[in-house]
């Protein structure tokens, strides 16, 4: 018998309905391989009770026939969003043993469709982090080795721990969330498939902020087609958060296997970096043949302000943290670092609460924000900004329906490799563009590099289109096959 | 532009977030080493252009200005550090 954790989400789904399996055994299994698991420091909470409760309720409903979209399916969920009575920490020492009263818009439609919640899952503190190694948890260990070697690799990060537990079957998917690349550059790291949707598609509201003009949640999974199953659960208006859009929400597994016969792929010369590793450029041509022989047509782009998103992302996201994490004060919640007055009682908690990247990013958000510098850096950032997203829109409206570039620059690297800060934001090269821009954005594994590590190609589409964005997914994931890292744990 | 230790320790305050001497320079460099990676957009042609300031385009959805919620006083203290029948208790703040 196939063991229930290598199912995938969509195969576990029509095993719970035709009765092989209960929700409960299913998780069970679930629970069984984060335990034999946790040297990979995915999980940072492990629900057991309450995931057996969840899946016991939900076995009773599916006997009545009321199961939802998601009925029985056990997922990991990001710390960085907020759980009622479960401790979410954002992975943060500031928010210490935080209980929130409250559910995410999010993950309460996961469980309004019969999802079954395992645990908390790692990530870099406050989700600044391109490793998964700022998260005072300690750094999540990628299930992937390279070829012959046992040297501890990255998940990739921010949302590591979901990368690293979907690659390693500790759950089916995963909630995670990306403002420059945290859910698509984990997943290329990990051979998974990871989609932010367009800004505003999921509600931000119980969802930690990072920078709120960036930030989106999307799930990471095994398949294209499980990605889209969890898209559908995952979006949708909310009253609470402003910027959620008011949209019907598609039935994005229904784009799953669609034609992509006459689509217009852009392939965008200014992603060809000086210095490319052959095997990047490689893929991206297979990649591009692959969608080729589908029948997309795919054409030559040019999006000039590509080279400037990464700067302007290091101005813009760090002014939005600044002022998003005044708010850990150490008087309503969290850590609490006594002081003489209230002035050093902020001063003494901050110091102590927040760890050295998200200080240097406070702190950074805090200068450019300041009074004499707001014009020089802000302001001109955010007019950057405006034509990183022209950029865009001048390509769509060339009739392209997506474009086609690498997920990340190479694959995963050392756990403490000890890359100084802004080589650790060039991970982040391809992809942080698409939040600058608020479109979708997928990453699907394509290959392996010359260690036989997983390779992502990245697909990024026009707004409200992430059915364009599945659809040609499909077609990578058909081509290339799945990728699944060899047990050593 | 770059910082100096000074500014380092006005940015540090305005960020209300405490720094020891010994920590200056090491942060003086490492914020100076963002800053020149950022230096880069000044090259960028920015005449005329507006800053962005909603990446979806859409209007600001308004709410009426009703009490929808509340009564929850227990939740609203229940992760702080120090309260005292519903109040968030800090130091002293006037003498």
């Amino acid at each position: 018998m196939t063991l229930l954790t290598s199912l995938t989400l969509a195969e576990a789904r029509d095993g719970l309905a035709n009765k092989s399996f209960t929700s409960l055994e299913l998780t069970d299994a679930h629970l069984g391989a984060i335990e034999a698991a946790r040297t990979l420091n995915a999980f940072v909470l492990e629900t057991p009770d309450q995931a057996r409760a969840m899946a016991r309720a939900v076995d009773a409903k599916i006997a009545r026939g009321e199961g939802g979209p998601l009925a029985g399916i056990p997922l990991g969920i990001k710390d960085l969003f907020a759980t009622r009575d479960v401790r979410t920490t954002a992975c943060s020492k500031i928010l210490g043993n935080f209980v929130p009263p409250y559910e995410s818009t999010v993950t309460s439609q996961l469980w309004r469709d019969g999802a079954v919640m395992l645990g908390k899952l790692n990530n870099d503190e406050f989700a600044m982090g391109s490793s998964n190694e700022t998260s005072c948890f300690g750094p999540v260990v990628n299930p992937w080795r390279r070829e012959g070697a046992n040297t501890e690799l990255v998940p990739g990060g921010s949302s590591g721990g979901s990368a690293s537990a979907v690659a390693a079957m500790l759950c089916m998917g995963a909630t995670a969330t990306d403002t420059g690349g945290s859910i698509r550059q984990p997943a290329a790291l990990t051979g998974t498939v990871g989609i932010k949707p367009t800004y505003g598609r999921c509600s931000r509201w119980g969802i930690v902020a990072f920078a709120s003009s960036l930030d989106q949640a999307g799930p990471i999974a095994r398949t294209v087609r499980d990605s889209a199953i969890l898209m559908r659960s995952m979006a949708g208006h909310d009253p609470k958060d402003t910027t959620s859009v008011d949209r019907a929400v598609p039935d994005y597994e229904a784009a799953i296997g669609k034609s992509v016969k006459g689509m217009k792929i852009g392939v965008p010369r200014e992603y060809r970096l000086d210095g490319m590793p052959a095997e990047i450029e490689k893929l991206w041509a297979e990649g591009a043949a692959w969608l080729k022989a589908a029948g997309a047509e795919l054409v030559d782009v040019s999006l000039p302000h590509t080279k400037y998103a990464l700067p302007a992302y290091y101005i813009i996201a760090p002014a939005e943290a600044s002022s998003n994490l005044a708010r850990y004060d150490g008087v309503r919640y969290g850590l609490r670092v006594p002081g003489r007055s209230i002035g050093e009682l902020y001063e003494n908690t901050r110091a102590e609460g927040f760890g050295a990247e998200v200080r240097r990013r406070v702190m950074i958000g805090t200068y450019v924000l300041s009074a004499g510098y707001y014009d020089a850096y802000y302001l001109r950032a955010q007019k950057v900004r405006t034509l990183i997203k022209k950029d865009f829109e001048d390509c769509f409206a060339k009739g392209v329906h997506a474009i086609l570039t690498p997920a990340t620059p190479s694959a995963a690297f050392a756990v403490g490799a000890n890359l100084d800060p802004v080589e650790m934001y060039l991970n982040d090269i391809f992809t942080v563009t698409v939040n600058m821009a608020g479109l979708p954005g997928i990453a699907v594994p394509a290959g392996r590099d010359a260690q036989q590590l997983p390779l992502g190609l990245q697909l990024i589409g026009r707004p409200f289109d992430e059915e364009t964005l599945f659809s040609l997914g499909e077609v990578i994931e058909q081509a290339a096959g799945r990728f699944t890292p060899a047990r050593w744990w | 532009m770059s910082v100096d230790a000074a500014t380092v320790r006005r940015i540090a305050h305005l960020a209300r977030i405490a720094v020891t001497d010994d920590e200056v320079p090491h942060l003086q460099g490492e914020l100076n080493a963002m800053l020149a990676f950022v230096e880069q957009l000044s090259e960028v042609d920015v005449d005329g252009v507006e800053p962005m300031t909603s990446v979806t385009p859409m209007e600001m959805k308004k709410r009426p200005d009703v009490v929808d919620d509340g009564g929850i006083a227990d939740d609203i203290v229940r992760n702080a550090p120090a309260t005292d029948d519903h109040f968030f208790l800090v130091p002293k703040v006037v003498e």
